[in-house]
């Protein structure tokens, strides 16, 4: 199983977009004791699939195993573990973050730029950031916050997709 | 012009497009609309159970003793649930069945509505797929997609459940039923990948010491003759699993009999000391590797199954092949035949004095772990002994779990596959007399014996009423120890015979009157001498169902048992002894 030092894996799933599909997906995880890290799903261009990234820590010969076991689902089209080659990886953070004296809105604002994020919403006393990166950057960002206060964290799951040519599809 | 039917007439037409001659069900307020619509059909014969549990074992016997999909239809609630058993005892297995399962109204569904369950959130873990209709006019393809997946690659149970609207009779849409089934999102493996079954011939040629690993997947790809061949041609000693069993004749000379937890001492050593194993649709399951980081250390592992799930899930295959078993083989079997090079026939030779000597020492037949049978101590070896010998090895044999179980897979030689049906991998109590009862629907002429204990027969023992309704001439054969016997075996071998919970204190009932109430035959044996010619009357009666009820050796143990946490060498091979 998943050992502390275990690679963090990126499974990229194309599903049929079906009721019943996505607690499949979920079941098998916990019915042979997997974990999931992460996950996120929506319809793809083509609304009769969804495309599904799940991230799990674990060896290859688990991670060999979750494959087999997905691509065993009658709903799964394909799996892919994007994480063993060249690949683009990116996760959305919506974080609403105390500021209410000038100091600490100059700060918020500043950390915000070097992180390339954009301040969505404003109130007298927070901001509601939005940042996209991998899940270290939204790590680091948080970290530079240093004393201020995070009200509440959204992260959507890491997405990812391979760099190449070759298309992930029917 | 497409026939204007209800979703409950098109459900029960679609099943017999789909080949379907037997249902196993049990009805309930949510399925009403379909049992109607049973009612008013010829082509299908329903059969009704006593407990839905029943209908699943017996759709699941059925299908183990043809090939064909067995079928099941319940009510909404605790019908379904009910069932649960039954599909997880398929699952397990990989026996191709499809439950049909009524559903309240689409309406109430999320509602706590009266008998509500979610069937399939419920059954999700212990189904290979499940469906839910949403409109009558979606019925003929699930149907069809459901018997197409339940029955191809590796098979399994599928559930369909049926809200009650969609099988309104004032709803009618038109009828037809598809033509093929396409699944973009599901293609089995339709043969093996030719370089890795080159991969397999050139670790044939150099073994020295082979043995051929035969599972359950042999007998449910029908590639038990293709298997035997390939042994034959090769000369490698055989071993089966249980669930492998009559894959490879029982009494051919090849045959090292079953390996595993209580596998014979020469198919084990044989394991353990091979340097080639080839794996024919087994599963490498826990039951039958004993440790598995001691597991055959000097072999190379060649490993074929329809499922790639299969392979290296448990052990490490060296040479993976995916594939349905028959064609592999029939591969291997061209290779061999269109080449003149074969494995060291010296080596081949010094292997097979191995296993015979190994078989000398301490096989179940020649070097009987038990003593002899004499007056009322009557071992369970020697039940099933008598029973071979009564049946001719020819009796279609089920089994329950437990002693009596292994004894049956021990001692009685299982000459051809689909031969003997039991419930291996979830290891179900309460399997036996029901999966008889689908058996005898599907062979009426056969002989069907169920070889059950005291325990295990209570489970399902409300069938008895179903075999008087429909005239089941199924033979019982109950060991009875008076005893949960394995689990009081693990007592005495692990818990300094603390009988936890495995006796009934002068509880059992009198199995014979029981029978008698039925209106079936009971015989109460209780000598060794009378044993056999007792159990022949019983087996003369063809057209009867017959409860034999045998006072057996409570003391009894089943050997060899391997040791946990050893390696396959690694067993006791009677009560004082061990390798
Ligand atoms: C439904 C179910 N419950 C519990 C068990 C655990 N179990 C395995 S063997 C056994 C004893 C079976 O007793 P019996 O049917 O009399 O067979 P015997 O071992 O005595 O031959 C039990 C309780 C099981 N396999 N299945
Ligand atoms: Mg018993």
């Amino acid at each position: 199983m998943a050992t502390p030092t275990a690679p963090v894996r990126i499974l990229s799933v194309l599903l049929e977009n079906e009721p019943g599909a996505l607690s499949r997906v979920v079941g098998l995880f916990s019915q042979r004791g997997y974990n999931i890290d992460s996950l996120n799903v929506a319809p793809t261009e083509d609304r009769s699939l969804s495309r599904l990234t799940l991230t799990t820590a674990c060896d290859d010969a688990v991670v060999e195993q979750i494959t087999k076991q997905l691509n065993k689902l009658v709903d799964v089209v394909k799996v892919q573990d994007i994480s063993e080659g060249p690949h683009i990886e990116r996760e959305l953070m919506l974080i609403k973050i105390r500021a209410r004296s000038p100091e600490s809105r100059t700060e918020v604002a500043r950390c915000v730029q070097i992180f390339r994020g954009q301040i969505i919403d404003v109130a007298p006393s927070y901001y509601t950031c939005l940042l996209v990166g991998d899940g270290t950057k939204l790590d680091a960002f948080i970290a530079a916050l240093g004393d201020i206060r995070v009200l509440e964290v959204v992260r959507s799951g890491l997405s990812g997709i391979a760099r190449s040519e070759k298309a992930m599809s029917l | 012009m497409a026939d204007m039917l209800s979703g409950g007439d098109i459900l029960v037409r679609s099943l017999q497009d789909a080949g379907v001659d037997i249902l196993f069900g049990y009805p309930g307020g949510a399925a009403l609309h379909i049992y109607d619509a049973i009612f008013r059909q010829q082509a299908i014969r329903h059969i009704l159970v006593r407990h839905e549990q029943a209908a699943t074992h017996a759709a699941d016997g059925y299908a183990r003793a043809t090939g064909r999909v067995g079928t099941v239809l319940v009510t909404s609630g605790p019908g379904a649930t009910n069932a649960i058993t039954g599909i997880a005892t398929a699952y397990m297995d990989s026996i191709p069945m499809v439950v049909i399962s009524g559903q309240v109204m689409s309406h109430l569904i999320g509602a706590d509505a009266f008998q509500e369950t979610d069937m399939l959130g419920i059954s999700r873990p212990v189904v290979k797929h499940s469906f839910m209709v949403k409109r009558p006019e979606d019925i003929p393809a699930i149907i069809a997609r459901s018997f197409y997946i339940a029955r191809t690659g590796r098979p399994g149970p599928v559930v369909v459940d049926i809200p009650k609207d969609t099988t309104h009779p004032h709803l009618k849409v038109p009828y037809t039923y598809p033509e093929a089934v396409q699944i973009r999102s599901y293609q089995p493996t339709v043969r093996g990948h030719a370089g890795q079954i080159k991969k397999a011939m050139a670790a044939i040629l150099q073994a020295k010491r082979p043995v051929l690993y035969i599972g359950g997947g042999t007998v449910l790809g029908n590639a038990s003759e293709p298997a035997r061949r390939l042994a034959e041609l090769l000369n490698f000693p055989v071993t089966n699993t249980l669930m492998g069993l009559g894959a490879i004749a029982g009494d051919d000379p090849r045959n090292l009999g079953m390996l595993g937890m209580h596998g014979t001492y020469e198919a084990n050593m044989a394991m353990h000391h091979a340097d080639l194993i080839i794996s024919l649709g087994a599963r490498f399951d826990d039951r039958t590797t004993n440790a598995t980081e001691k597991y055959c250390p000097d072999a190379t592992i060649v490993h074929v199954d329809i499922d790639p799930a299969s392979i290296s899930k448990t052990v490490n295959a060296h040479v993976p092949i995916v594939g349905p078993l028959d064609r592999v083989v029939e591969e291997m079997i061209r290779l061999l035949e269109s080449s003149d090079q074969r494995p060291d026939p010296a080596a081949l030779e010094q292997w097979w004095q191995q296993c015979h000597s190994w078989r000398a020492q301490h096989g179940l037949f020649v070097r009987p772990n038990h003593e002899p049978s004499q007056g009322s101590l009557i071992k369970p070896q020697d039940v099933i002994k008598t029973l071979y010998r009564v049946t001719e090895g020819d009796a279609i044999i089920t089994s329950d779990v437990g002693q009596h179980q292994m004894f049956a897979a021990q001692y009685y030689h299982f000459n051809r596959p689909r031969q003997w049906l039991n419930s291996g991998g979830l290891g179900t109590m309460g399997y036996g007399l029901p999966a008889a009862m689908g058996a005898q629907f599907a062979y009426p002429e056969a002989t069907v014996a169920c070889v059950t204990g005291e325990g295990s027969i209570q489970m399902c023992i409300q069938e008895l009423s179903t075999c008087t309704q429909y005239h089941l001439p199924v033979k019982i054969v109950n060991l009875n120890n008076q005893a949960l016997g394995m689990v009081r075996q693990w007592q005495d071998m692990q818990y300094e015979g603390r009988y936890s919970e495995s006796l009934y204190e002068e509880s059992l009932p009198d199995f014979v009157k029981l029978a008698e109430s039925y209106g079936h035959v009971g015989v109460k044996i209780t000598r060794f001498e009378e044993m056999e010619g007792q159990m022949r009357e019983a087996f003369a009666l063809r057209d009867r169902l017959v409860f034999i009820d045998v006072q057996v050796d409570p003391a009894e143990h089943v050997y060899p048992m391997q040791i946990a946490t050893g390696s396959m060498r690694d067993m006791w091979i009677n009560k004082t002894e061990r390798t």
